[in-house]
């Protein structure tokens, strides 16, 4: 477990996260205007989007069947009848002066997501609700000394705001449940997930009590935390802050705060005191969103295989060890690459090479998985190649190297070089007796107890080989020959 | 021949379609007559030239023999209506100068069917008031004043939000005009200048492209001289419109065919609840009148109960002002309209919203956003809508006795504005018999009945079922046969 070591005594962390998640969709979720990111300036704005005078949001039904999917793939309670609701706040970059959202009546309830930790052990995390809501614009304070610029390319984009309850303890498990949670919506095709760009935004809720004590400490939220770096780090800093202010005697007020990343430190943004009345209130332009239990079921039914499924299938159907399945599906991308690989052939080796050869090629190019040099038919090629003993595995290495830098297939580098394994009783031994015949010495020293000699012989035999023979047959030969 | 200001809407439309004259001859003769009227103030914005140049097409089109069904027709729209390129200020200093790059839906369905745009008229600011004083571009005068207009002693106000609208189709500036009503904004102006007006269903005719006030009350509809031209309007600009999330997706009736239909059999409720105190002797003695004229016609009238009625004011401002705070946030500097620059952002929207919005808008933004806040929205904004919900009660039950409803439109005949200025809450007392509709959603049509003792207009209101447009414009065409109101303004172009 994660404490806190205090002056006085252990302190426990108590973390609950909000998510922001964009979804994946043409189009805004009240207007046509298109959804991708990285149109130039304002280009992707509706006046809707803007908030001109006369204009009126109409639901984009694939946000929200993309909510729905979401709610599905974390278990969660779906309500067929939900409400939108405005959040009233002015800001330069929210054009209507009101963010629509839905507050009493989410479209998604209580979930939950599995956690797998380091140690093996597996931890659920329940999910409070899931709602709908537009994203705002941005302002661009750094264009011009004197103006804030405003780009409304991201205003009325689908966010889904996921809430979870303050189930986690410990910064490691806060980043396991970001991570888990964003591989769901990755398999789903919800959200991709892309905290560079935004697409997936977070707040962390945190508090901190005596190791012991059942009472919620006073929470700090904090906003604006960006990566899964920066969620851990804010926790460390955060739960230390509050541990010094309470043993120093001093008092915490729930207050929002924000993540300097820069330093390193969470700052106070707001006091409770000064929280905004956001004067919500059933947004008249839009009628409660009732869906149809069929539309839910449908969509249950076309549900994809999710990483916990996926995990308990590559242990049964292909025989993986649970940590190496669960290594292969934290990526959708990795769990399919391995799939279209290792069919048909040794899906243990074939795992084994993704998990240690592939991925750390990958980690030195600095490439993920879909920019692989080496494709899973070419992974599929080389693994065969161990399986029928074409190549010995210290070969496989170097022609997977090789393959890296050439892009060429494993039997092409195989046949060029002429690295095709020697499988060959007779010609191996004919080298044996070669190595033996000039090392007299050495074999009459091995025969009087030097074991050790064993190696050096094999040795000699691989460098007259090229590196190319048989090892395990190497090995019998030899043994024969010289345990007379 | 009659003047051609003179003519309805159905007669200039038999007219074109005999060649008797032309549309460019019909639309000369409403600017002539904009121009005389200039002393009303009943526009905004004068758009002559493209009137000019849409009767030349819609003369052409004629003659290629592709009319359309109101094709070469001048009209007036209220200036709430977003116009493609032509300036749309909603009376309001915030939108001195702001020109919609779009067109509203209903605009556009009458300038589809051929329509002629004379210009925009004014209102009260954002549609907030019952006066058509408020506006920023100054009052409106009603036709119905007595003596030169400009000299006039007592200045009669036409009513309102939509008094431009009601006074241009009183003084024969324009055959027809289109209005907005969120609270009477049609049919109380209706009233005070004996015209026609009727506020839809709510859901019937959609809201894209008009600036809101209060999106679960606003309704557009249309303004005429008589009950047919109105029947024939509203069937043009009726419809679901999948940009409006709260239009309705059923068939719209031709309204005309419901006209010659009569009240034969027909069941008129009269609500005891609308005799209010100290109500107008005159508006008393017409609303007997009325009820006397549908019974005389084979109508069946009854009393009937709708005991939430004195809650229907109170309800009515905390709902619209609630949805108005949060409409009119978006009027902030930073997009469109208005701008006055401060130190700081809360500078620029405390001088722009200071400036750009009148006395009576503030007004209503501060109540809207004070019934929404924290700890005071579940006494104020949740308890009206609750209320509201019992409201609407009250009319399904009474409709399961009647089948339309007879009420006055408007507490008292036209008035100057100096007497009831003062007191706001006098002035939102205009409303009292008009919002418990737009509470309930329900349509309503007021029609010219009588003349008060000063010979000023008084309009009565029917009120019908949801989606029942048919029985209302039914019972309005009997009661306007039986009313035989031919009576015009001392102003008329």
């Amino acid at each position: 477990m994660y404490y806190v070591q205090g002056q006085t005594g252990e302190w426990e962390v108590v973390i609950g996260l909000e998510v922001h998640a964009q979804i994946i969709s043409d189009s805004k979720l009240f207007s046509g205007a298109s959804a991708s990111f990285g149109a130039g300036p304002n280009e992707s704005v509706s006046f809707i989007d803007a908030g001109f005078p006369g204009m009126l949001p109409v639901i984009n039904e694939k946000c929200i069947e993309q909510a729905v999917k979401t709610g599905l793939g974390l278990k969660a309670q779906i309500n067929l009848r939900s409400v939108f609701d405005r959040k009233n706040y002015f800001y330069a970059d929210l054009p209507s002066g009101y963010q629509i959202s839905q507050f009493k009546h989410p479209i998604v309830g209580k979930g939950e997501i599995s956690l797998d930790l380091e140690n093996g052990e597996t931890r659920v995390i329940g999910i409070t609700r899931l709602h709908l809501e537009q994203d705002a614009g941005k302002s661009l304070h750094d264009q011009s000394a004197d103006d804030t610029f405003i780009d409304l390319n991201r205003a009325g984009v689908a966010l889904m705001e996921i809430v979870s309850e303050p189930d986690m303890r410990s910064p490691e498990e806060a980043g396991a449940y970001v991570k888990k949670l964003r591989a769901i919506m990755r398999y789903l095709g919800t959200c991709d997930g892309n905290m560079d760009e935004g697409s997936m935004r977070c707040d962390v809720n945190l508090s901190v009590r005596k190791r012991g004590v059942k009472e919620l400490g006073t929470r700090c939220e904090i906003k604006n935390v960006n990566s899964i770096k920066f969620v851990q780090q804010a926790i460390e800093y955060e739960a230390q802050r509050q541990v010094e202010v309470l043993e120093g005697g001093g008092k915490l007020v729930q207050e929002t705060r924000l993540w300097d990343t820069g330093k390193g430190v969470t700052r106070s943004m707001r006091s409770k005191e000064n929280a905004h009345d956001y004067r919500y209130f059933p947004d008249p332009d839009l009628l409660p969103l009732v869906l149809e239990a069929s539309m839910v079921e449908k969509i249950k039914a076309e549900l994809p295989e999710l990483p916990d499924e996926k995990k308990n299938r590559f242990i049964t159907e292909y025989g993986l060890k649970p940590y190496d399945a669960l290594v292969l599906v934290a990526e959708k991308a990795t769990a399919d690459f391995f799939e279209k690989a290792a069919k048909g052939g040794d899906a243990k080796l074939t795992a084994n090479w993704v998990t240690t050869e592939l991925f750390g090629a990958l980690n030195k190019l600095g490439k993920s998985i879909e920019e692989s040099p080496v494709s899973e038919e070419m992974l599929k090629e080389l693994v065969g190649l161990i399986s029928d003993r074409t190549l010995s595995g210290r070969l496989a290495k170097d022609v997977f190297e090789d393959m890296l830098s050439s892009n060429k297939t494993a039997k092409a580098i195989v046949e060029e070089k002429g690295l095709k394994q020697v499988s060959d009783s007779g010609a191996i031994e004919k080298i044996i007796d070669e190595v033996l015949a000039a090392n007299a010495d050495k074999v009459a020293e091995y025969k009087s107890g030097k074991d050790k000699l064993f190696g050096f012989f094999v040795g000699q035999v691989m460098k007259a080989m090229g590196g190319k023979a048989n090892p395990t047959m190497l090995n019998e030969l030899l043994k024969n020959k010289l345990g007379k | 021949m009659t003047k051609l200001t003179d003519l309805t809407v159905v007669q200039a439309l038999n007219g074109l379609k005999n060649k008797e004259f032309s549309a460019v001859e019909l639309v000369h003769a409403h600017i002539d007559g904009m121009q005389k009227a200039a002393c009303l103030n009943a526009f905004i914005t004068e758009t002559p030239e493209l009137a000019l140049a849409q009767a030349r097409v819609s003369d052409a089109r004629r003659a290629s023999g592709h009319a359309k069904a109101l094709d070469g027709i001048p009209l007036a729209i209220k200036d709430l209506f977003c116009t493609r390129g032509i300036r749309t200020t909603s009376a309001s200093k915030m939108l001195e100068n702001f020109v919609p790059p779009y067109e509203s839906t209903i605009t556009q369905k009458l300038l589809d069917a051929g329509a002629v745009t004379l210009g925009k008229t004014n209102l009260d600011e954002f549609a907030m008031g019952s006066t058509t004083a408020t506006s920023y571009f100054k009052p409106t005068i009603n036709p119905w004043t007595e003596g030169d207009i400009l000299g006039a002693k007592r200045k009669l106000i036409p009513g309102g939000s939509s008094g431009g609208s009601a006074a241009a189709v009183a003084a024969r500036i324009a055959l027809a005009a289109l209005g907005t009503d969120t609270g009477g904004s049609i049919r109380q102006p209706a009233s005070l200048t004996g015209t026609v007006g009727i506020k839809p269903t709510y859901g019937r005719c959609s809201r894209f492209g008009i600036v809101a006030f209060a999106s679960s009350l606003d309704q557009a509809g249309p303004m005429t001289r008589n009950v047919e031209d109105a029947a024939l309007m509203l069937k043009l600009m009726s419809g679901f419109d999948e940009k409006d999330s709260m239009s309705v997706d059923i068939p719209v009736p031709d309204y005309t065919q419901a006209l010659g239909k009569g009240v034969k059999g027909l069941k008129i409720g009269i609500p005891s609840e609308y005799r209010i105190k100290g109500m107008n002797a005159d508006v008393d003695a017409v609303w007997q009148k009325a009820a006397d004229m549908l019974k005389a016609a084979g109508a069946e009238v009854m009393d009937i109960t709708l005991p939430h009625t004195k809650y229907a004011l109170p309800v009515y401002y905390i709902i619209a002002p609630a949805e108005a705070s949060s409409n009119f946030a978006k009027y902030d500097g930073v997009r469109f309209g208005l701008r006055v620059n401060g130190e700081s952002l809360n500078d620029m929207y405390d001088m722009t919203r200071s400036e750009g919005f009148g006395k009576e808008v503030q007004r209503r933004i501060m109540i809207g956003t004070y019934v929404l806040s924290a700890g005071y929205y579940d006494a104020y904004y949740l308890r009206a809508q609750q209320v509201r919900r019992l409201i609407r009660q009250d009319f399904i039950n009474a409709f399961k006795k009647c089948d339309v409803i007879l009420t006055p439109a408007a507490p008292s005949p036209a008035f100057a504005i100096e007497e009831k200025q003062k007191d706001p809450l006098q002035l939102y007392l205009e409303d009292v018999f008009t919002v418990t509709l737009n509470l309930a959603g329900l349509p309503g049509i007021c029609l010219p009945v009588g003349l008060s003792s000063e010979k000023l207009p008084i309009g009565m209101q029917l009120i019908g079922k949801a989606f029942d447009e048919e029985t209302l414009i039914s019972a309005a065409r009997s009661l306007e046969e039986s009313a035989n109101f031919t009576h015009k303004p001392l102003f008329t172009v």
